[in-house]
């Protein structure tokens, strides 16, 4: 059984098309990139699949489960963890409490209202064991006070420590500089390799979607333009002349 | 001196000036019943501030519940059971019982929504007070009935003519009050209404039911307006229309403010200064709101974190 599969989805905002009958199926362990023009409808097929929206037509299953109406956090609980577009952190906290937060939820702790120095010697355990990449020294610092590489990569270790079974990423070196690209290419890769990671990422990089990916689909205008193997993505025509066309 | 020693050190400053107030109080010209009304007020405020301040939310309807706890309170001891305790106990229940069902209904609202339904919902209240003259004395406030001394049966404390017996007996339920919301602000829900303060659409996708723990918030946030409620009406043998009134809500919200609602001790600050000016000010004009108001502008004009947060920030860390 697929982990994710995801039917003829459609999201219609009054007369406008976002997203036309999409379908998507991701297999455990693979790393899954959704390319395409700006306006193409790749955030709003995400929003469908995390439950930040609900779609007019279509379903979605995840491990063989209904979710398409699922709230957002039920979502979570069964392991879909997401970051966006903009940023979403918790920018007056630091970073080690971002993460504190995520865990605890994650851990079912989230309505305990006492303080168990017991649970909490736990928390910090997970905290300490999450790969930090590189923002072990700034992990008292809030994270508003941080550049936007470093806030980027916060958002990704606070859905990281959800230990989640899908991970939806929006853009992640969106707005990041080359050094800072290459830290979260290397942080994404390691966790589709090394951790197995069912990972689906939205990228306008071209370098970042064709190292990383297993399979590519490409969106344009809400539709499904094309689907396959990065090699079979890159000889496309059609996606030549919509989108790699206009980039070349 | 690290942050952790501060803070301890912060409390237990609080605390001794608190448990010795109805002794230096009176040398810098109060008295003791001055000492109880900033105590009862400041408990509102703290625990409205627990859903503004530690929640993100704001009401602009606590005194619905301040005054619900208030009217419980007097109509027991007055028509049913005179008993002091039992007046504070059916005041918490009525303003909690209320708060959990209008909480029901509101908490999907957000920010400007929830704010003015909350103030529809505490002008019902207030109307029904202000109206139903036979039961709760309209806009006379229901008055004939007093607190009675409390008989723990080994010994009497004698709260109605002792001022100061009374004080303490406010700083015990003040001081559980506040110990339950300190200690659940540092539970693993606690840090759920901060997430949900700093960022709620991050916080319902790390999967917290963000609706659910609004919910618990507003109620905890209400039981201990109710109590404060209560035992203002005690405070002053007298229950007051006026306590249920949007404006009585907007008093707690400039308390919080003013003092500072990103801080635990803050809305104590607030009040006490919000008190001592209108007890002060009343005396010399009638026009004493007029002279709160511009000092609230000035704080929040000067220095928006509240009086707490300017000294936070001028401290040497």
């Amino acid at each position: 059984m697929s982990l994710l599969q995801v039917e003829n989805v459609s999201k219609h905002f009054g007369n406008l098309v976002a997203v036309d009958g999409v379908s998507m199926t991701v297999e455990a362990g693979e790393l899954r990139a959704i390319i395409g023009p700006n306006g193409a409808g790749k955030t709003t097929f995400f929003n469908l699949i995390s439950g930040f929206l609900t779609p007019t037509a279509g379903y979605i299953l995840f491990d063989g489960e209904d979710v398409t109406h699922m709230l957002p956090a039920r979502r979570v609980w069964r392991g879909i963890a997401r970051t966006f577009q903009v940023t979403e952190i918790f920018p007056e906290l630091t970073v080690r409490e971002n993460l504190r937060i995520a865990i605890e939820v994650a851990a079912g702790y989230r309505m305990r209202a006492w303080i168990s120095p017991e649970a909490d010697g736990k928390v910090r355990a997970r905290v300490d064991g999450l790969p930090m990449s590189g923002l072990t020294s700034k992990a008292e610092r809030q994270v508003g006070e941080l550049s936007h590489g470093d806030q980027r990569a916060t958002e990704i270790m606070v859905a990281l420590a959800l230990k989640p079974r899908l991970l939806l990423l929006d853009e992640p070196t969106a707005g990041m500089g080359e050094r800072e690209t290459y830290k979260i290419t290397q942080l994404i890769h390691k966790l589709h390799r090394d951790q197995k990671m069912t990972i689906v990422l939205i990228e306008h990089d071209m370098r970042v979607v064709f190292h990383l990916a297993d399979r590519i689909m490409v969106l344009a205008e809400g539709h499904l333009l094309a689907e396959g193997t990065p090699q079979e993505i890159a000889a496309n025509e059609a996606v030549q002349a919509a989108y790699l066309g206009q980039a070349a | 001196m690290n942050a952790i020693n501060k803070r301890v050190a912060a409390d237990v400053l609080v605390w001794i000036l608190l448990l010795t107030m109805p002794y230096w109080l009176n040398g810098l010209g109060g008295y003791t019943s001055l000492g109880s009304r900033v105590l009862v007020l400041a408990l509102a405020a703290m625990s409205l501030n627990f859903l503004l301040g530690f929640t993100g939310v704001l009401s602009f309807g606590h005194a619905a519940y301040f005054g619900l706890g208030a009217y419980g309170a007097g109509m027991t001891i007055k028509y049913l059971v005179p008993s002091t305790l039992t007046g504070i106990a059916v005041g918490v229940i009525v303003g909690t019982t209320a708060a959990a069902i209008i909480g029901t209904l509101i908490v999907r609202l957000r920010g400007i929504y929830f704010a003015m339904v909350t103030i529809a919902f505490g002008q019902v209240f207030y109307y029904i007070a202000f109206r139903w003259n036979s039961v709760t004395g309209g806009d006379d406030g229901l008055s004939g009935w007093q607190r009675l001394p409390i008989d723990l049966g080994f010994t009497r404390i004698d709260i109605l003519g002792n001022d100061k017996a009374f004080y303490y007996l406010v700083l015990v339920c003040f001081a559980i009050a506040v110990a339950i919301m300190a200690a659940l602000l540092r539970s693993p829900f606690g840090r759920t209404l901060l997430a949900i303060r700093e960022n709620e659409r991050r916080a319902r996708f790390l999967g917290i039911p963000v609706d659910r723990h609004i919910w618990f918030s507003w109620l905890i946030s209400c039981v201990f307006v109710s109590l404060a409620g209560a035992l203002y009406a005690l405070l002053n043998n007298f229950a007051d229309p006026h306590n249920l009134r949007w404006d009585q809500s907007g008093d707690f919200v400039i308390m919080a403010v003013l003092g500072g609602m990103r801080s635990f001790w803050g809305p104590l600050i607030g009040a006490a200064i919000f008190v001592v000016l209108q007890d002060y000010v009343s005396s010399q004009t009638d026009n004493w709101m007029s002279f709160i108001g511009l000092f609230f502008v000035l704080v929040v004009l000067f220095f928006p974190r509240g009086v707490l947060g300017l000294v936070r920030r001028s401290a040497p860390s």
